[in-house]
């Protein structure tokens, strides 16, 4: 292992063209990564913020805002379930913004929360006409004092302060009393108004008292009128979260499988230049272990400075591309988990060579030469 | 009258080594070998090329299996020790001196001698002072920073043979120590090879072909298809 160590500081050079492949593969696995999270973040806030222990939707709605109608006797069903301590009410509508100082056809995507018990992050519900939006509205010239039109009847909503990460389906979020979010609703989507009462869905919170999980008691409660989810449920039911998710995992797989391979075609490579000294080491009493551990500890350190150079690169682009402008989210727990994958990938692209320094000879280093 | 038994670095005997040929016929590389060397004893062996000088070194140094027949160093026999157990035996009763040196490219003269350690025992400090003592005696202590491609092909082959000391061996051997060397290079290292070996008391077998360089050895011993001198 020191033998190993000593050459990567004395030929550091032999490594190079290693270790710039191998980061340029780590940055696109960890972009890849923050593609992925950014993309799931800026659909998934507004659910994720709820702070609840249950989304509440009609049953046939199959998790759909716009197909969900709770109505307040389902409701009043729902508030006297064993264990659940608030429930409130939350609808939305998808609408294109127009934000003053950009072009007729320059529209913000934007989606127009009602709600009662604030998510986390947002606060209590504004006054009638006003608005919390996203800090994604910002990359669309959005200011605090701003009154953007929303939708075909231009109803004007005024943002009054920003919040993080409550976009849901791709679209900015914005939060608001549920009296203007059913005014919006009603100038602009009449055939999809709600009666007073009446929303899309609940956030319910609480706990069971029983051995099912809230969601089944609350669906048990009202008889099946009700399809009850987790947060982690509803989360996975946003149209195209799971094939989003399914889709860039099997593109980050297929870069991991790249980077085990470059690694483990440097390394047999590496292997095949020194099988002369190999020889010479196993002649002077080397173990085959001994020499593979090194092999190991020599990818492993490459493939370190390589992730860790990439993260810092992928970190500082995140800190400089404007929020709103590409879906990028670089979370720590992903830059490290990213690490750990390629270093794992590391070792298994190292065992490849391990049957060749098994049957490196050591009588090779005796004998006349070629 | 007392009798006194000189104490032996090296007994084979009968060894023979056979290598089976894809055609069902077989090579025979070393046939019915018998050699005995004493604990101090220099031992030139000498003969053209395939006769099996390294075959015969190999299975001495433990490097290959013999086929048939008993091999013992020193007070260890190896005839039927297993690829683990020749590994232990070369870290610590074996020297090797190869043909081209081969002494680590990335390591300077003190960590080429230190790297027999590294790969045994580990024993740290005692390990640092026998390679700065061996460095002291090859007159290379104030080479012994030097990357081998800082130094000259006599300073190189003084590092290999204080590799080859470094774990006090019963056996060293070496192959063809001279013949990447001229004339008068070559005789100053096998008098450095008379002068180590016989100061530690310590046995060696040297591979040669040079006739030339044999007055330095105790004897010789010539082989030929695979066959000593009786």
């Amino acid at each position: 292992m020191k033998l190993a160590l000593t050459e990567l500081r004395r030929r550091p050079g032999r490594f190079a063209t290693a270790t710039v492949i191998l980061s340029l593969i780590a940055v696109l696995l960890m972009f890849l990564g923050g593609l992925l999270d950014g993309l799931i973040a800026n659909s998934t806030g507004a659910i994720r913020a709820q702070q609840a222990d249950a989304i509440v939707y009609s049953d046939t709605a199959q998790a759909s805002f716009v197909r969900s109608r709770i109505e307040p006797d389902v409701r009043a069903e729902v508030e006297a379930v064993p264990g659940v301590t608030e429930v409130g009410g939350l609808g939305n509508v998808q609408l294109g913004g127009r934000v003053p100082g950009n072009g007729p056809r320059d529209l913000a995507s934007v989606v127009l929360f009602g709600y009662e018990l604030a998510p986390d992050g947002v606060p209590d519900p504004p006054p009638a006409g006003q608005a919390y939006a996203d800090d994604t509205l910002e990359a669309d010239g959005v200011e605090v004092g701003m009154t953007i039109l929303l939708g075909p009847a231009r109803s004007p909503i005024e943002v009054i302060g920003f919040v993080s990460d409550t976009n849901f389906a791709g679209q900015s979020g914005m939060w608001a009393s549920v009296d203007t979010w059913r005014t919006v609703l009603s100038e602009n989507r009449p055939d999809a108004q709600l009666a007073d009462g009446v929303f899309q869905a609940l956030v319910v919170r609480g706990g069971t008292t029983g051995d099912s999980s809230l969601p089944d008691a609350i669906d048990a409660a009202t008889d099946g009128a009700t399809d009850s989810y987790t947060i982690d449920e509803a989360i996975s039911a946003i149209p195209g979260v799971d094939s989003q998710t399914t889709t860039f995992n099997q593109i980050i797989g297929v870069t991991l499988v790249i980077a085990l391979v470059v690694i483990a075609l440097f390394f047999a490579l590496l292997t095949v230049e020194r099988t002369s000294l190999y020889g010479v080491l196993k002649a002077l009493g080397a173990k085959s272990s001994t020499i593979f551990a090194g092999l190991v500890v020599q990818a492993v350190v490459v493939t370190a400075i390589a992730a860790t150079f990439a993260g810092a690169l992928v970190i500082v682009l995140d800190l400089l591309i404007p929020p709103g402008s590409i879906p990028l989210l670089v979370t720590p727990s992903r830059v490290i988990s990213s690490i750990v994958l390629l270093l794992a990938a590391a070792v298994i692209g190292c065992a490849f060579s391990l049957r060749r320094v098994l049957r490196i000879d050591p009588a090779s280093a005796i004998g006349t030469t070629s | 009258m007392t009798t006194t038994t000189v104490a032996t670095a090296l007994r084979m005997t009968d060894v023979r080594k056979v290598y089976p040929m894809g055609d069902g016929s077989e090579v025979v590389a070393l046939d019915h070998a018998t050699l005995t060397l004493g604990s101090d004893e220099i031992v030139a062996l000498v003969g053209p090329s395939g006769s099996g000088k390294t075959t015969l070194c190999s299975i001495a140094g433990g490097i290959l299996s013999a086929t048939e027949g008993r091999i013992v160093v020193g007070d260890e026999d190896i005839s039927g020790h297993d690829a683990k157990q020749l590994t232990k035996f070369r870290q610590e009763k074996v020297g090797f001196v190869f043909q081209s040196v081969n002494l680590v490219p990335f390591l300077n003269a003190r960590e080429n001698l230190l790297v027999v350690d590294e790969l045994g025992k580990r024993t740290g400090k005692p390990a640092r002072d026998r390679a700065d003592q061996l460095l002291e005696e090859l007159g290379l202590a104030d080479r012994a920073k030097n990357l081998p491609s800082q130094l000259s092909g006599g300073q190189r082959q003084r590092v290999a043979i204080g590799r080859a000391l470094m774990n006090d061996p019963t056996l060293v051997l070496f192959d063809e120590p001279t013949s990447a060397l001229d004339t008068q290079l070559g005789e100053q290292v096998m008098e450095l090879i008379q002068n180590e070996m016989k100061s530690r008391g310590t046995a060696a077998i040297v591979v040669t072909h040079d006739e030339r360089i044999t007055h330095y050895c105790d004897r010789s011993v010539h082989i030929v298809d695979g066959r000593l001198d009786a």
